[in-house]
């Protein structure tokens, strides 16, 4: 049967079905499956959350001061964003301001995170979507060394020596036949285009990533005491600072600072000399390879971060841009509005819960969710062994939230085209050599390879504005100011008795919101609704496809039973599933058995 | 098989001498307890050994801990897995995903019954079929079961194996439910924390490689060596807590001076873990280096145990120090309850663990 979505995608579901369950190298579990047609081109995908896990009916009734530690362990790949999330929408809703060096530290942790999930999402989830570790074993260590010299000067690591010996490692790996993480991997499939040199030299930063990634989130352990899932508190940070008391050694002092210091220098380094080139270089094999768009040229939503100054959300104060695009239109920009009821709502005609009626959608202040697991009509299998979903009826735990009704992507690249869109300065230059450095014209960014090109550029990005934010806290601190938690309202007594606030933020995945109501000191209602609840989306109520499913539509397989090209494209959004699956349950009955302490 | 990398490979592949190796052996020999006929055995074993096939299985989770994994800095996360175990199976690391994901799982269920280590992120929810959780269409708890079947032997990581965690908070929506509760017939080493320290990660497994054995435990099944002391016991704050000053608001001067977080809510009291000793992220600082209060996420429904910010009001009394709130001339709208603290005279501290053990029976 073809189907013509009101997106613009036209849907043919005849060809041969192909599941992808698990689909691994993400965060928690996802499902995917697509038809393909008889050349092997996908005319048809369905995206499918496969977890649920009920955070939000959780929080129902406890202390608000307590919500961030809770949401923070919705995820631990981008850990303490959803904590920072948390707090801002405690504080929206009790009129909190922080303190200058609170809003520093804050973003000095979230441009951290940023800056290790995106290296940790290329080198380790994405990475081995493009090369190829087994090919590695054919490279001429030289000729890798003069490739490393060519693309990336700057690095130290790139003798041939150093080469030869991470090749007789892997080489001593694969031969013993135990290929571990490697094992069952695609590594003759045509869909991987790299010389044995370039494999080479990127399985070698595959092994440098990943002991470089434990450097960088140090910062977040100087600050929030641990990594993953570090500390965070509700008007300020709590970590204070002194540099020049009794008991300096408690507290961020001149060690603690210089040590910061030296960590966003190295990321600084790493990202300029290693991630970036990196990136051209695989992406100069593959600029052929331009599938994958989907939303990204179509529909996109940023939310905006980063506030220069303590409490002002402000669009042009905000270092990574908010606006949304629509109907392809990248000249006018949308402002987002997260508190107006008729902009953000969720449907679930296709997801695994329910809201009573068909066709409705709710605002996260209103949002409500009632699991309700049922495959349709035309799933094969049975309710615990699905072998084909039904996506004409509910088939995925993640809800399909919209803007305006639209599907939109949210994520890396989705801020670049915004920012681009805006003329913002910093973007519009990074994308502009970019695409002089590999050769392709603006659109070729509406692509797998551009979404995972943007991350890179945004974490090169946020290196310097991690500079920036440090450089901005020595100078308040040497100007007699050491605050870091502003306590006035800290007692529950100090607060109003109902309140409502919504907290927003750029997660490395993209757009991520928290929505609350307090009642009587205790959370009445909350709302998440996360990066990947927009990119993984199934179908909404119109018909509308979400931006995975959008993103695998017409793409070429070389080998349609090896689903390399799925897993590129799927990767390329960083998908976090525990994220997505989200719930907030009306159902009187298990609401009253949360606790109110 | 003779190209295999052995530990010691790996060692002197570090530019570690035999000399120096052997020192490694008889310090490891010594911190165990053991003798010095042990050590040309623990130097053959990390010699010799091939690489132990692993399968690391998700459930319910966020991920933190395989974060926590990678983060390991001695030894490093990828000298263990190029060279101390074969990760046959992870599907948050792993390249194969779908059809090929599950053959390599079989494969090696298949090849090394017997042979191999479960580790287990996440738990089964048990509601709905266990279809909260969704592996290959079908429930996690039946990739669980049948993993478990011809493992050597389960690693629980983190929380929510251990006891459930987060998503087992109340009301537990899901059912979500801990490993042993779910797997009655083999040893169980839960390895709690959300996460756990890295280190103590990759202590854990380096342990069972280099002796070939399960770990000292205790009553709860968590290794002694890393969780049989209070965080408390152990913190570097601990002389303010004796000397009774503490923090009374956040950053205020205490705050600044590094006093005790105990009335901020620390749970550092009841918690057992190394995050004192052994800290965080290669030993670069702790939560409460950093100023904010453990709250206690090593231990047994830790969510449920009344707000990251109220202060401790059940620790029992060993005697010798004053009742906290007396000492520190309680700060306003604190709940006066008869709040006690417990010393930590070491010769008392195995009594202790084992009237926390019967509490937490």
């Amino acid at each position: 049967m073809t189907i013509n979505t009101p997106n613009g995608f036209t849907l043919d579901n005849t060809g041969k079905r192909i599941v992808v369950d698990p689909v691994c190298r993400i965060e928690g579990h996802m499902r995917c499956e697509v038809n393909v047609d008889d050349q092997g081109v996908i005319r048809n995908a369905v995206s499918t959350g496969t977890m649920w896990r009920g955070l939000e009916v959780i929080l129902k009734g406890r202390d608000p001061r307590d919500a961030w530690a809770f949401t923070e362990r919705i995820c631990g790949v981008c850990t303490g964003t959803h904590a920072l999330t948390s707090v801002r929408a405690v504080e929206d809703a009790l009129g909190i301001t922080i303190p200058d060096n609170a809003n520093s530290i804050r973003n000095i942790m979230q441009l951290n995170l940023q800056i290790h999930d995106h290296i940790v999402h290329f080198y380790h989830l994405h990475a081995l979507d493009w090369v190829n570790p087994v090919n590695a074993l054919k490279a001429d260590p030289k000729a890798t060394s003069e490739l490393q010299q060519m693309v990336g000067p700057n690095h130290p690591l790139s003798s041939p020596g150093y080469f030869r010996d991470v090749q007789n490692r892997l080489k001593k790996f694969v031969e013993s036949g135990q290929l571990g993480l490697f094992k069952n991997g695609y590594w003759d499939n045509p869909a991987y285009l790299l010389p044995p040199e370039a494999d080479l030299m990127a399985t070698t930063h595959y092994l440098e990533a990943l002991d470089l990634q434990k450097e960088v989130v140090k910062i977040h352990t100087i600050f929030g005491g641990k990594n993953p899932h570090p500390n965070w508190l509700v008007g300020g940070v709590p970590c204070p600072i002194n540099v020049d008391g009794v008991g300096a050694v408690g507290a961020i002092n001149m060690e603690r600072l210089n040590y910061v210091s030296r960590i966003i220098d190295q990321c600084t380094e790493f990202v300029a000399n290693v991630y970036i080139p990196d990136v051209i270089a695989i992406g100069g094999f593959y600029k052929g390879w331009l599938y994958g768009g989907g939303l990204s040229g179509k529909s996109v939503l940023a939310y905006g971060d980063i506030p220069e100054n303590a409490n002002d959300f402000s669009a042009d104060q905000l270092h990574l841009p908010r606006g949304a695009i629509i109907n392809g239109n990248l000249n006018e920009v949308h402002d987002v509005d997260p508190r107006d009821p008729e902009q953000i709502q969720e449907f679930v005609d296709h997801s695994w819960y329910t809201y009573g009626e068909p066709g409705k959608g709710l605002h996260p202040w209103d949002g409500v969710t009632e699991p309700k697991y049922e495959l349709g009509p035309n799933a094969k299998g049975t309710r615990t062994n699905i072998e084909e979903l039904d996506e004409a009826a509910k088939y995925s735990w993640i809800k399909a939230p919209r803007w305006k009704g639209n599907a939109m992507e949210v994520g890396p690249l989705a801020r670049y085209v915004v920012g681009y869109a805006k003329g913002h300065e910093d973007i519009k230059n990074q994308v502009d050599g970019l695409l002089r450095a590999l050769d392709v014209p603006v659109n070729a960014l509406f692509s797998t390879l551009g979404r995972t090109a943007a991350r890179a550029l945004e974490a090169e990005y946020c290196t310097r504005l991690q500079k920036h934010f440090f450089d901005k806290m020595m100078t308040n601190i040497k100007n007699g100011d050491s605050n870091t938690a502003n306590v006035a309202k800290w007692d529950p007594s100090t607060w109003p008795k109902e309140a409502k606030g919504v907290g927003m933020t750029e997660a490395p995945r993209g757009a991520l919101g928290h929505w609350v109501k307090i009642k009587d000191g205790r959370i009445e209602n909350y709302q998440c609704v996360v990066p990947t609840t927009w990119n993984g989306s199934p179908r909404d109520s119109a018909g509308n496809i979400g931006a995975f499913e959008a993103s695998l539509m017409n793409t070429p397989m070389a080998r349609p039973e090896e689903p390399v090209e799925i897993l590129r494209t799927l990767h390329s959004f960083d998908p976090c599933l525990a994220c997505s699956t989200h719930v907030m349950s009306p159902d009187g009955s298990e609401l009253t058995r949360v606790k109110v302490r | 098989m003779s190209q295999i990398e052995t530990f010691y490979d790996v060692m002197r592949r570090q530019g570690i001498t035999r000399r120096s190796f052997m020192k490694y052996c008889s310090l490891t020999a010594a911190a165990l307890g053991l003798g010095p006929a042990y050590v040309p055995k623990i130097a053959e074993a990390m010699e010799t050994k091939p690489r132990t096939p692993v399968i690391w299985v998700h459930g319910l989770e966020c991920t933190c801990c395989s974060e926590s994994f990678i983060r390991s800095a001695h030894p490093l996360a990828k000298d263990v897995v190029l060279s101390m175990i074969s990760l046959d199976y992870d599907d948050t690391l792993m390249a194969a995903a779908g059809h090929q994901a599950e053959a390599a799982l079989m494969d090696t269920i298949e090849k090394y019954k017997g042979n191999y280590i479960l580790a287990v992120e996440g738990n089964p929810p048990l509601n709905e079929d266990g279809m909260y959780c969704i592996v290959g269409g079908k429930p996690f708890v039946e990739q669980l079961k049948m993993a478990a079947e011809h493992a050597k032997a389960i690693i629980s990581w983190g929380a929510c194996a251990s006891y459930g965690c987060v998503q087992a908070a109340s009301p537990n929506p899901t059912r979500a439910t801990p490993v042993h509760k779910v797997i009655l017939d083999k040893p169980i080493i839960k390895v709690p924390g959300c996460p756990p320290i890295a280190e103590v990660m990759t202590g854990v497994i380096t342990y069972m490689l280099t002796f070939d054995r399960l770990p000292e435990l205790d009553r709860q099944g968590r290794p002694l060596m890393f969780y049989s002391q209070r965080i408390h016991d152990k913190c570097y704050r601990r002389p303010h807590f004796d000397a009774g000053q503490f923090v009374e608001h956040w950053d205020d001067e205490n705050a600044r001076k590094g006093y005790c977080l105990y009335k901020m809510g620390c749970k550092g009291p009841t918690t057992y873990n190394a995050c004192s000793t052994v800290r965080w992220n290669d030993g670069v600082s702790f939560p409460i280096q950093s100023g904010h209060g453990c709250i206690g996420c090593s231990e047994d429904g830790f969510w449920d145990q009344g707000g990251f910010y109220n202060r401790l009001t059940t620790i029992k009394q060993f005697g010798i120090e004053e009742n906290a709130d007396q000492i520190g001339m309680a700060s306003a709208g604190v709940v006066a309850a008869g709040v006690a603290v417990h010393a930590a005279v070491s010769a008392l501290k195995r009594a202790q663990k084992k009237s926390q053990d019967k509490v937490e029976d």
